[in-house]
């Protein structure tokens, strides 16, 4: 009778023939979230949130870009009334020209989580490119790579999507800006948050490229471009997940940000921070819902994508267990 | 009655996860008088190191003390306040780790620790502190210890490192001193200095010490009795000697008969005379540039020559073992010769034609040499399957067409491992130090090479895998004609596989020639004196 024995505890089970389902319920991350009751909130949080923009459409009760529809006279309505006018119900409320706010919310939450996915997925894709090539080359892209790094983290981000932006608006002509407003803004949160993703990515690419499999690799003949995309990504794509969750709440205040100083989207496509513009106006005459619960939403919504994004950069080290 | 110095009775630790609780050690009793040593000795996951730990509390969360006691001079400590605990370190158990690199603080100079650590335990001032320190280090084998007091670490090499651990160690007189692989970080010559220093010291003081090392060969050499453990229990417990020579547990047996002697004449076919070389290598050199301190140093940058003019040859189906010291260059003339690194000058050839400098090498030539590394934790891309890693180096010609062609091909290459062919579906995290071991060898045997650069392939494994990994190795040499390069730092290791040996140092090759010549009759000084420093079970007292 030799050898470590493993006394019986909570649940002994074997890791073959389980479903997938099962495999990720047992896991430790799934262990570790299920613990922490301010995760698991966080999580149904944005879970309903990102769903009802994403269903916009179908879940508003009103559709505020149909001006046949709005109500001018349910203008300034307060929550939970309903109007004596047209027998409309308003859960939160109506703005000056008696659009519904929630309905508004939903389409505007779309508009924005649309923006700041899509820029975090650019800044993803701009900042892991450029950290691998200054990682794996090291030398003089290292440090041209680096050194642009270092002076744009030196800047807060909004002022490089505002420099981006205005640049844009000179460049592109007149009739298309209005089109093109949304991948511009796009464009420029994204150009001002893949510094980070380059330095991290940086630092892991030349952690990794220094290990035997790398080696190996090249023994076997594989040219750089094919190790780094089959060998190295994958093992340093990690810290990007974590990051790319927080910069992805960052961008959708960015985004606010951009529209709230009116160089956002265009009124036509309202995202949160044109509703927040539009509320801040009438935050002094009493209609405080108009603001109240555009705001509302986005703080929710960055909390509770930052929150997750907290406890997956605790959660996936292996050394905070 | 006099009470041993340390005494350890039915020591059990466990460290409880959430699945399940691990036993670490499960009934550990050892005990060691004033002036013994005692080496405790085991493979990895023995629970060696956590029996040191446990001595001096110091064992990581989750890990607990469940049952049992540890005595000091016949006081219990387990179970003492933090505090009360905290002073007995230092004070009176002295404590020498493996990396002296990490175990002194690299902002305090050397006199600067040694004072603070003498002045916490001992009444004395600053003065008589320093006099003191003076005394320990010049004890501990550091000539000019006045001078070397204003010093910091890095400005030592890592064997003075270790002496000044050791005199730290030391510094409060304690009773006992717990020594967990005291010398695993150290080159062979200047581990047997070490080991002479620590030996002296607590001969002559008369302190117990426990030490902890996976090397047969140090305890051989050091401890008066030797605590074999497995799996967190003792195995066997004895005078060194007679566990040496007459093991009684089969696991002892086991691990004696697996470790390689370089007094083991090889028994390996004699070379036939006249085998035309395979590869030669010819005034083989790399320089590596010196990072520039001044600016003149900027337009003619100081330059390390890490290998000089190195030339060998192997002939076809034989191995050669290059031998040498952490900084040898071994490690860089493999990578040269792997064409992983260009050299700077001198040239690596295969039946004539050049390999080195890997843009000059054609997918055919590229296909006859591989490499099998020293860790292989990291020569397994974790997110990869085992069978994409095995597959990796087919390509061209060699790649059947075809997922269930490439799987049978990869199974084959398995079983030539002595691995299952299951095996392919999993991911490296789930195999052992052993197993990935023949994974990465499964890997380089893929594109069917005739020459295996094998950069220390079993320095990172226990010895009784160790030994499967060797045996494997020639195994595989045997059936397919295979030539190796072996390179290591253990003599034995060399001794045991290669047909030829080169002794590397300071990137130069100082002697090479047939092993058990070289071996038996060294010519160069350097040689000799690494052949003499050696730490060998053969050598037991």
């Amino acid at each position: 009778m030799q050898g470590n024995q493993v006394l019986p505890g909570k649940t002994t089970s074997g890791s073959r023939g389980r479903s997938l389902l099962a495999k990720i319920s047992d896991s430790d991350v799934a262990y570790s979230w299920w613990h922490s009751p301010v995760v698991v909130i966080a999580t149904a949080v944005l879970l309903v949130l990102v769903l009802a923009c994403l269903f916009a459409p179908l879940i508003a009760p009103y559709d505020p870009f149909d001006p046949a529809s709005l109500q001018l006279m349910d203008g300034f309505s307060p929550p939970m009334t309903t109007s004596s006018f047209s027998g409309n119900h308003y859960l939160l409320g109506t703005d000056a020209q008696g659009r519904d706010i929630l309905s508004t919310i939903l389409h505007g939450g779309r508009v924005s989580l649309f923006v700041g996915a899509s820029a975090t997925l650019f800044a993803v894709a701009l900042g892991v490119g450029m950290g691998l090539l200054a990682g794996y080359r090291g030398g003089f892209a290292d440090a041209v790579v680096m050194r642009i790094v270092d002076v744009q983290l030196s800047f807060p981000a909004i002022l490089i999507a505002l420099l981006v932006f205005g640049v844009a608006r000179s460049v592109i002509p007149p009739s298309l800006q209005e089109s093109a407003a949304i991948w511009v803004l796009i464009f420029a949160i994204g150009l001002s948050n893949w510094a980070q993703f380059a330095r991290t990515v940086r630092g892991a690419t030349m952690v990794e490229s220094h290990k035997d499999y790398v080696a190996a690799a090249r023994i076997a003949g594989k040219g750089p471009v094919k190790i780094l995309a089959t060998h190295i990504l994958p093992n340093v794509m990690g810290p990007v997940l974590v990051i790319a969750t927080i910069s992805l709440a960052l961008a959708v205040i960015e985004e606010s940000t951009l529209s709230f100083l009116g160089v956002g989207v265009p009124p036509t496509q309202p995202s949160l921070g044109t509703l927040i513009r539009i509320g801040q106006q009438f935050l002094f005459s009493g209609e405080w819902w108009i603001l109240f619960f555009p705001a509302l939403t986005l703080v929710l919504l960055a909390l509770s994508v930052n929150l997750l994004g907290d406890w997956l950069r605790d959660a996936i080290n292996p050394r905070l267990r | 009655m006099t009470h041993p110095v340390l005494s350890v009775r039915n020591l059990v630790v466990d460290f409880p996860d959430r699945r399940q609780t691990f036993r670490a050690l499960d009934g550990v009793s050892f005990d060691i008088a004033a002036g013994e040593i005692v080496g405790v000795v085991g493979e990895s996951g023995a629970g060696k190191s956590m029996t040191g730990a446990a001595i001096i509390q110091l064992i990581q969360s989750p890990g607990r003390i469940v049952s049992g006691e540890i005595l000091l001079n016949g006081v219990p400590i387990t179970g003492l306040p933090q505090a009360e605990v905290a002073a007995l370190r230092g004070k009176r158990i002295g404590l020498i780790t493996q990396d002296p690199l990490t175990s002194l603080n690299p902002l305090f100079t050397i006199g600067q620790q040694m004072i603070e650590t003498i002045r916490r335990h001992l009444p004395l001032s600053e003065s008589q502190a320093r006099t003191r320190a003076i005394d320990l280090l010049s004890e501990a084998g550091i000539s000019d210890a006045e001078d070397r007091l204003g010093a910091y670490p890095h400005q030592f090499s890592g064997g003075m490192r270790q002496r000044v651990v050791i005199a730290l160690a030391i510094a409060a007189e304690p009773e006992l001193i717990v020594a967990d692989e005291p010398t695993s970080a150290l080159d062979v010559s200047v581990q047997a200095q070490i080991i002479g220093v620590l030996k002296a010291l607590c001969e002559r003081r008369g302190t117990a010490v426990m030490m902890i090392t996976h090397d047969m060969g140090v305890v051989a050499e050091t401890a008066d009795r030797v605590v074999v453990m497995n799996k967190g229990r003792i195995v066997e417990t004895g005078k060194v000697a007679d566990i040496i020579r007459r093991p009684s547990e089969s696991y002892t047996r086991g691990l004696i008969a697996a470790i390689p002697s370089v007094a083991d004449a090889r028994d390996r076919k004699p070379v036939a005379a006249g085998v035309a070389p395979l590869v030669e290598v010819q005034g083989l050199c790399r320089d590596f540039r010196l990072p520039a301190r001044t600016l003149r140093q900027r337009f003619a940058a100081p330059v390390l020559r890490a290998v000089a003019d190195v030339t060998f040859e192997i002939p076809r189906g034989t191995t050669f073992g290059l031998v040498g010291e952490s900084g040898s260059g071994k490690s860089t003339c493999a990578r040269m010769i792997a064409g992983l690194l260009p050299p700077s000058s001198g040239e690596v050839l295969m039946e004539g034609a050049r390999i080195s400098g890997r843009k000059g090498m054609s997918g055919d030539q590229r296909r006859r040499v591989q490499m099998i590394f020293q860790d292989p934790y990291a020569s397994l891309n974790p997110r990869w399957r085992i069978r994409d890693i095995v597959a990796e180096p087919l390509h061209g010609p060699n790649r059947r067409a075809g997922r269930r062609d490439l799987e049978e091909q990869v199974a084959e290459l398995l079983r030539k491992v002595r691995m299952e062919p299951d095996a392919m579906f999993k991911f490296p995290h789930q195999f052992s130090g052993g197993q990935r071991q023949r994974i990465a060898i499964a890997r380089a045997l893929s594109s069917e090479p005739e020459f295996i650069i094998c950069d220390e392939p079993t320095s990172a494994l226990d010895v009784s895998v160790q030994a499967q990994v060797l045996d494997l190795m020639a195994s595989l040499q045997e059936e397919l004609g295979l030539t190796y390069l072996l390179i290591s730092h253990d003599l034995a290791v060399v001794r045991r596989m290669s047909d030829f040996i080169g002794v590397m140092q300071r990137g130069r090759l100082v002697e090479k020639g047939d092993t058990d010549q070289v071996f038996d009759a060294p010519q160069d000084p350097y040689t000799r004196m690494l052949l003499d420093s050696i730490l060998d079970i053969s050598k037991v007292a």
